[in-house]
């Protein structure tokens, strides 16, 4: 039994707030500071989470907005430090938290490609062995040489998630980045998306699709302000799920959209 | 080493290490340093024909309208070659300056990008510290140009400049460590520090000698770390002379302090940035 290549042990994450709003200007946090008023109020975003994940499982998260779902894949992703707790990853991560972050409008999509692949850590051989794949899998061939401002929304969006997903990783975290482009091109999203599973990349994917994530994920974790309100089998949870949202919005309990 | 990226770990239990983790991180994102760095210079020099010329035209356009002032209107006595006096210090102050004040913006601007992928948040200081530097060299090409034309002597003594500016390169980076984090903090830093640059130059000897300051005020010169700093570039240039061994070791040490001080406050400050970002 190898390690788990993701592993939360009694994570908790607090968002720091200042109480009398914010203080942005230095001239206010001095007069402040002399009067001795500052006080932070502490929001809980994650509360005492505890999960691993065996290397090349598929983890989806889900739940309400504000639950924490993107907080507890910025933790993962090295982005947020935990306020309590340990987070340990094992593998070399590939985080799209947004796609086309760090886009160079400018530049063109090969420079961009570079730059990205910079951003994730990857040097330039790495990238230079896979940028012709990159551009064939985005089909941006003809384009690929013109600044991206001159790309229509679609195509960075294609772009972006082409690289994300093209260089080489271990753990790929998502949010809410499988909705890109056409239905043809979804489908190769979602080749690609088990094509990684059969090579034992490690997944964990936020998203509100819950057809997205009954579809890629072997296991749900579902928040609920902050802590974990059930775990389990993909489908049950994301069942489980769908009843209690259609409970909230006040509707009979009943099937959800699985 | 590729077998280092091939294995990441992130263990946020680890605060002492995190420390080496940071800089474990920067070697691991050197690339990203290049690409920043390269990114600066094209948009500098690339994008418009006129770019590196524009660079080198600047302190000439510069040099011409101090002279008129100063050789017709101020009279300092006793300089000769005023231009090359002047130039040879505030192409180094203009790079202390231009570089504290990017770094500032830099790490606000990409405040977005820190959300949203994991880089260490130190590079961007680094990388306009670094362009700067490159800005720098650039800008002393057309200083020797003058020097030519006016007929003072290049002596074999600039070739320190280099040593010059790796010290005051390590200690604008320091600075723009501190000043960067302070204004993730309060966005008036900026603003403050902008008004506070001017104060600066004319509280170091660049415009005019230090012979002229009144007694009175010449603690307030020597207390000036700028004062000693800038003097490393300027008199290999100027005076054709090299620093004494004492001013060196000084120099070398303010900046390995400024380096480490700096580092040590953004490092610390950096947990909570993106509660400020």
């Amino acid at each position: 039994m190898s390690e788990p290549s993701v592993e939360f042990r009694c994570v908790s994450l607090d968002y720091l707030l200042p109480s009398e709003g914010d203080i942005t200007s230095f001239k206010e946090w001095a007069i402040r500071r002399i009067t001795q008023k500052i006080s932070y109020r502490r929001m809980r975003a994650l509360d005492d989470i505890s999960f691993s994940l065996p290397p090349g499982r598929a983890i989806g998260l889900i739940g309400h907005n504000g639950a924490g779902k993107s907080t507890l894949l910025r933790v993962a992703a090295g982005i947020l430090q935990p306020s309590e707790g340990v987070a340990v990853m094992r593998g070399l991560m590939a985080p799209v938290i947004e796609l086309g972050t760090g886009f160079e409008f400018e530049l063109s999509g090969r420079e961009n490609i570079f730059f990205n692949g910079a951003l994730l850590g990857r040097s330039w051989e790495d990238m230079n062995a896979r940028v012709d794949e990159i551009i064939e899998f985005a089909e941006l061939a003809d384009f690929i040489d013109n600044p991206i401002r001159t790309y229509s929304t679609g195509m960075v969006a294609r772009l972006a998630f082409s690289i994300a997903t093209t260089v080489d990783a271990q753990i790929l975290l998502l949010d809410e980045v499988l909705s890109v482009g056409d239905q043809r091109f979804r489908a190769k999203c979602d080749a690609r998306m088990s094509r990684f599973r059969d090579e034992g990349v490690t997944i964990m994917l936020v998203s509100h699709d819950l057809d997205a994530i009954a579809r890629v994920c072997d296991e749900v974790l579902w928040l609920d302000h902050g802590k974990i309100k059930a775990q389990g089998e993909a489908r049950s949870v994301v069942r489980e799920y769908a009843a209690w949202v259609a409970r909230q919005d006040g509707h009979p309990s009943g099937e959800g959209n699985v | 080493m590729p077998d280092a990226s091939s294995h990441v770990l992130v263990n946020s239990a680890d605060d002492r290490v995190r420390t080496i983790g940071e800089i474990k991180d920067l070697i691991r994102y050197s690339h990203l340093l290049a690409n920043l760095v390269r990114r600066d210079l094209t948009v500098r020099y690339k994008r418009s024909v006129i770019g590196f010329f524009w660079t080198m035209l600047n302190p000439l356009l510069l040099m011409i309208i101090l002279s008129i002032v100063f050789s017709n209107i101020f009279r300092f006595e006793g300089i000769e070659h005023y231009a090359v006096y002047f130039l040879s210090e505030y192409l180094v102050f203009g790079f202390f300056a231009q570089t504290t004040v990017t770094s500032m913006t830099s790490l606000a601007w990409n405040g977005g990008l820190m959300r949203k992928v994991r880089v260490p948040k130190s590079i961007f200081a680094i990388s306009t510290t670094l362009s700067g530097l490159v800005n720098l060299c650039l800008a002393y090409l057309p200083l020797f140009v003058i020097m030519l034309v006016l007929g003072a002597p290049i002596k074999p003594t600039v070739l320190f400049l280099p040593v010059a500016f790796l010290i005051i390169g390590m200690f604008t980076l320091g600075v723009s460590f501190l000043l960067s984090a302070l204004a993730v903090y309060f966005e008036d830093v900026s603003h403050m520090y902008q008004v506070a640059t001017i104060g600066l130059m004319y509280m170091t000897p660049i415009i005019y000698p230090i012979t002229i300051v009144p007694t009175k005020f010449m603690w307030l010169m020597r207390i000036n770390p700028l004062t000693h700093l800038f003097k490393l570039a300027r008199d290999p240039v100027y005076l054709g002379q090299l620093p004494a061994p004492h001013v060196l070791q000084a120099s070398l040490v303010l900046s390995i302090v400024s380096l480490v001080v700096g580092w040590l406050v953004f490092h610390r400050m950096s947990r909570n940035f993106y509660h400020h970002l």
